[in-house]
C-alpha cells in the first residue's frame, strides 16, 4: 500500500528491542452502569512502542485509552503505568497524569489563554518550572510543530490543524514519557490531516511511546509497531501492521478492514 | 496605444450624485426604522403617544420647581404666587435642606469626612480589581481596604481590625508554607491558624496595643448610620463577600463528595425559598436568642451577614449555570495535564465560567443593592422609606411625597446603571481578548 502522506515512513528494518514495560493492563474490566464496555483487557506496552488501536465506533477504544490516565475509572483488574498502579489514590493519579500526555479529538485547548499560556500553564503550576524556562520550552515545541509565530494568539484564531498541533505541543511541554492520542485527526479537514500526522511521525521517530486511536490506516502502516483491533469492548486481534493488514485472522477484523480500506 | 474598436469609451469618471430624496437622510431613516410596515407604524404612533402623555403630565410639575423654601406650605405658596392658584410644582427645597440625611443618615456632620474618604478610597481599592491596566501592587490596598473602611466608619481603636487582618495574613502564610506538604493539610492549617489567633492571641494583643499606641478616633454607633451610607455599606460589603461564597457554593453543588454537595444544595435551596424579609427578621430578632446573653452583636453586621448569604445563594446558581456551560473537554484537558482540582478550577474552569456568568452576577448585585432598602423593616434607616418617613415626620415637610422618591431613585439609578455599564464593558473586553 502506498500513501503519499507517508513517504517518510520511519525505518523499522532493524529489530527494535523493547525491554522496559511502560504500561501493563491485566484482566481489566469496566462497566457504564450495567453496560460492560471493556471486557477482560490484557495489554502490555513497552517503552518506545507505537501502538495503533483500531475498531468500529463504540467498540471502547476511547474508553480504553482514557482509563490509562484515569479520565475513566476501571472497576476490576489492574493498570500499571510507568510502575505506578492506578487506584483511587489521588497522588498516584496526579503522578501518572503528569507522565502521560493526551491529545483529544477536539483539541480541548483553553480558549481564554494564549497559545503560549496554554503551553506553559501545566509546567508552571504542576512541575513548578520557572516561567522563563517554561516559555523557552514552549517556544521550542512550537518550533517543532512549526507554528512559533502563533505564540501570542488565542486558540480561536487558529485553524483546526494548527490547534491540534498546539495541543500536541502542550502535552509535550510536560515532557511526558507516554503519549495517548484519541482520534487526533477525526475533526480535521482533509488538507490539515497531513500536518498533524507529520508531527506525530516526528514524535515516533524520536522514540516516544505512543498509543493512537485512529482510522488513518496509512499512518498505522507507516509508523506502528503493533496494531490492535477492538470490537465490543474486547481486544480481538493484535499483530504487526504488515500481518495485520495482509493476513487478518478473525472474521471481524476482515470485515472491518474491508469496510475501511475497500472503497 | 491601439485604437479602440468600441463605439464609445468613457475617459473620465462621472462625479457621484446625491441619492434621490426618498433614499437619503431623515426620510429614509424614518421609513426604514419607524414606518416599515403597518404594524410598525401603529406601534410607533402608540409609543409616541405614551411619550407625549408622560412629558405632558410631568413637564408642568417639573418646570414649576421651587428650590428655596423652608417648608412644604411655603413651597405651595410660592408656586401659587408664580404660576397661578391651581398650578402644581415640584418642591425640591426639601432635598436642598435634607440631602445630607439622605446621604449620611444621622452620622455626625463634623465627621462626614470619614464616610466621604471611605467612599473615595473605595474606588482606589476597586481599580485594580476592575481594570487590568491598573498596577497590581494596588491589590495590597484592596485587601487592607475593608478593615480601614470599618475603622473609619465606626471609629474606635483600629487595633481590633488590625488583629483580624493579621489573622487572615497568618492563615494565608500558613497555607503557603503547608501547601508544599499537600492540599488537605494546607487547607486545615489555613483554617486552624487564624482561628487560634483570633480566639487566644487577638484579644490580649488588642488590649496591649491599645495601651501602647492610642489611635482611637471618635466612635459612631450603628444606629447613626442611614440613607445611602447604610445602603452602600451593606451593598458593597454584601457584594464583596457573596461572590467568593457563591462561587464556593456553586463548586460545592457540583462536587462529587456527598456531604459537601448535600450541604450546598440544602443551603442554596433553603435561602432561595425564603423571602429576604424573613432573613432580615432573623437577623434582628432570632440571632439574639442563639447568642450568649449580653453579647452585643452589631445590627448592621447581622444584616450584612444575612444579605450576603442571600445574595450568595443566587450567585451560586448563576455561577453553576456558567460551570455547566463549559464543555467537558476543558475539565478533561485540565485533568490530563495533571492539574489538581483547585488549580483546574482556578486557572481553567472559573475564568471561563465566570465570564459566561457576568450578566447574571451583575444582575444579582444590582438586585441586592436595591434590596438593601428592605432593612427599613428591622428598624434601620434606608434612604427610600426610612429617611423619607423621618423627613415627613417633620411638621414642615409633612405630606411631601414625590420629590424624595425621585431623588433617591435617581441616585439608585446612577449606581445601578454604572454597574450595568461596567458589566457590558467587561463582557466586551473579554470577548475581544479571547475571541
Ligand atoms: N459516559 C458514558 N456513559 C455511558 N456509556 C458510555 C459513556 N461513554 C461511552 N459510553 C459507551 O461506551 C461505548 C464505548 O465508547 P467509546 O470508548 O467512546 O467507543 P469508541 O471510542 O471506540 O468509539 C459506546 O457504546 C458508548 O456509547
Ligand atoms: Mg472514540
Amino acid at each position: 500500500m502506498t500513501d503519499p502522506h507517508f513517504d517518510r515512513a520511519i525505518d523499522r528494518s532493524q529489530m527494535q528491542v523493547f525491554d522496559e514495560v511502560a504500561i501493563q493492563i491485566s484482566a481489566m474490566n469496566k462497566w457504564y452502569g450495567t453496560f460492560h464496555v471493556l471486557r477482560d483487557i490484557n495489554l502490555t506496552v513497552n517503552r518506545g512502542e507505537r501502538i495503533v488501536i483500531a475498531g468500529p465506533s463504540g467498540s471502547g477504544k476511547s474508553t480504553l485509552i482514557r482509563c490509562i490516565n484515569r479520565l475513566e475509572e476501571h472497576q476490576s483488574g489492574k493498570i500499571v503505568v510507568d510502575g505506578t498502579e492506578l487506584t483511587s489514590d489521588l497522588k498516584n493519579i496526579d503522578k501518572v497524569r503528569s507522565e502521560v500526555g493526551m491529545v483529544f479529538q477536539h483539541f480541548n485547548l483553553f480558549p481564554h489563554l494564549t497559545i503560549l499560556e496554554n503551553l506553559t500553564l501545566a509546567p508552571i503550576w504542576v512541575r513548578k518550572v520557572p516561567k522563563r524556562e517554561a516559555e523557552e520550552t514552549a517556544m521550542y515545541y512550537l518550533e517543532k510543530v512549526k507554528i512559533p509565530e502563533q505564540a501570542l494568539k488565542y486558540p480561536g484564531q487558529l485553524s483546526g490543524g494548527q490547534q491540534q498541533r498546539v495541543a500536541i505541543a502542550r502535552s509535550l511541554c510536560m515532557k511526558p514519557r507516554i503519549m495517548l492520542f484519541d482520534e487526533p485527526t477525526s475533526a480535521l479537514d482533509p488538507e490539515m490531516i497531513k500536518e498533524v500526522l507529520d508531527t506525530m511521525i516526528e514524535l515516533a521517530e524520536e522514540g516516544m511511546t505512543m498509543l493512537c486511536v485512529t482510522h488513518e490506516m496509512g499512518f498505522a502502516q507507516a509508523v506502528a509497531n503493533r496494531v490492535i483491533f477492538m470490537d465490543q469492548g474486547q481486544i480481538v486481534e493484535q499483530n504487526n501492521p504488515h500481518d495485520f493488514f495482509n493476513n487478518p485472522q478473525s472474521d471481524r477484523t476482515k470485515l472491518f478492514l474491508s469496510q475501511i480500506l475497500g472503497h | 496605444m491601439t485604437e479602440s474598436s468600441a463605439a464609445f469609451v468613457r475617459r473620465d469618471m462621472l462625479p457621484p450624485q446625491a441619492p434621490p430624496a426618498t433614499q437619503a437622510g431623515v426620510l429614509k431613516w424614518l421609513r426604514e426604522n419607524l414606518f416599515s410596515s403597518p404594524l410598525n407604524a401603529v406601534l410607533t404612533l402608540a409609543g409616541a403617544y405614551v411619550v407625549w402623555w408622560l412629558v405632558a403630565h410631568s413637564y408642568p410639575w417639573l418646570s414649576h420647581s421651587v428650590w428655596n423654601a423652608g417648608s412644604l406650605s411655603e413651597c405651595r405658596a410660592i408656586i401659587a404666587e408664580r404660576w397661578g392658584a391651581d398650578a402644581t410644582g415640584a418642591c425640591w427645597a426639601v432635598i436642598k435642606e435634607r440631602w445630607h440625611q439622605y446621604i449620611f443618615g444621622f452620622y455626625p456632620p463634623e465627621l462626614y469626612w470619614r464616610p466621604i474618604s471611605v467612599f473615595l478610597l473605595l474606588f482606589v481599592a476597586l481599580a485594580p480589581v476592575l481594570f487590568s491596566a491598573v498596577p497590581r501592587v494596588l491589590l495590597v490596598f484592596t485587601v487592607v481596604y475593608p478593615f480601614l473602611a470599618t475603622w473609619l466608619l465606626w471609629g474606635g481603636s483600629p487595633w481590633i481590625e488590625v488583629m483580624i487582618l493579621v489573622g487572615f495574613v497568618l492563615g494565608w502564610a500558613a497555607f503557603r508554607i503547608a501547601s508544599r506538604y499537600g492540599s488537605l493539610l494546607a487547607v486545615s492549617v489555613a483554617l486552624a491558624v487564624p482561628a487560634l489567633w483570633w480566639v487566644f492571641a487577638a484579644g490580649p494583643m488588642d488590649r496591649a496595643l491599645e495601651q501602647a499606641i492610642r489611635l482611637a478616633i471618635e466612635k459612631v454607633a450603628s444606629d447613626k448610620f442611614g440613607g445611602f451610607l447604610l445602603a452602600v455599606t451593606i451593598g458593597v460589603g454584601g457584594i464583596a463577600m457573596s461572590l467568593p461564597l457563591g462561587i464556593l457554593l456553586a463548586l460545592g453543588r457540583r462536587s462529587d463528595m456527598f456531604l459537601i454537595k448535600a450541604l450546598s444544595v440544602g443551603f442554596i435551596e433553603f435561602i432561595r425559598g425564603v423571602p429576604l424579609i424573613t432573613l432580615l427578621f432573623v437577623a434582628s430578632l432570632l440571632l439574639n436568642y442563639f447568642l450568649p446573653p449580653g453579647t452585643n452583636f452589631d445590627i448592621i453586621l447581622r444584616v450584612e451577614i444575612l444579605v450576603t448569604l442571600f445574595a450568595a445563594a443566587y450567585i451560586a446558581e448563576v455561577v453553576r449555570g456558567g460551570l455547566a456551560a463549559l464543555p467537558r473537554g476543558q475539565y478533561e484537558a485540565a485533568d490530563s495535564l495533571g492539574l489538581d482540582y483547585w488549580k483546574a478550577q482556578r486557572l481553567i474552569i472559573l475564568p471561563q465560567a465566570l465570564k459566561i456568568s457576568i450578566p447574571g452576577i451583575v444582575s444579582t448585585f444590582i438586585g441586592m443593592f436595591k434590596d438593601t432598602t428592605l432593612v427599613v423593616f428591622v428598624g434601620l434607616f434606608d434612604p427610600l422609606k426610612g429617611i423619607s418617613d423621618f423627613v415627613r415626620a417633620d411638621f414642615n415637610w409633612k405630606g411631601i411625597y414625590w420629590e424624595p422618591y425621585i431623588f433617591v431613585g435617581c441616585i439608585f439609578f446612577l449606581f445601578n446603571f454604572s454597574m450595568s455599564r461596567y458589566s457590558m464593558y467587561l463582557e466586551n473586553k473579554l470577548k475581544r481578548d479571547h475571541r
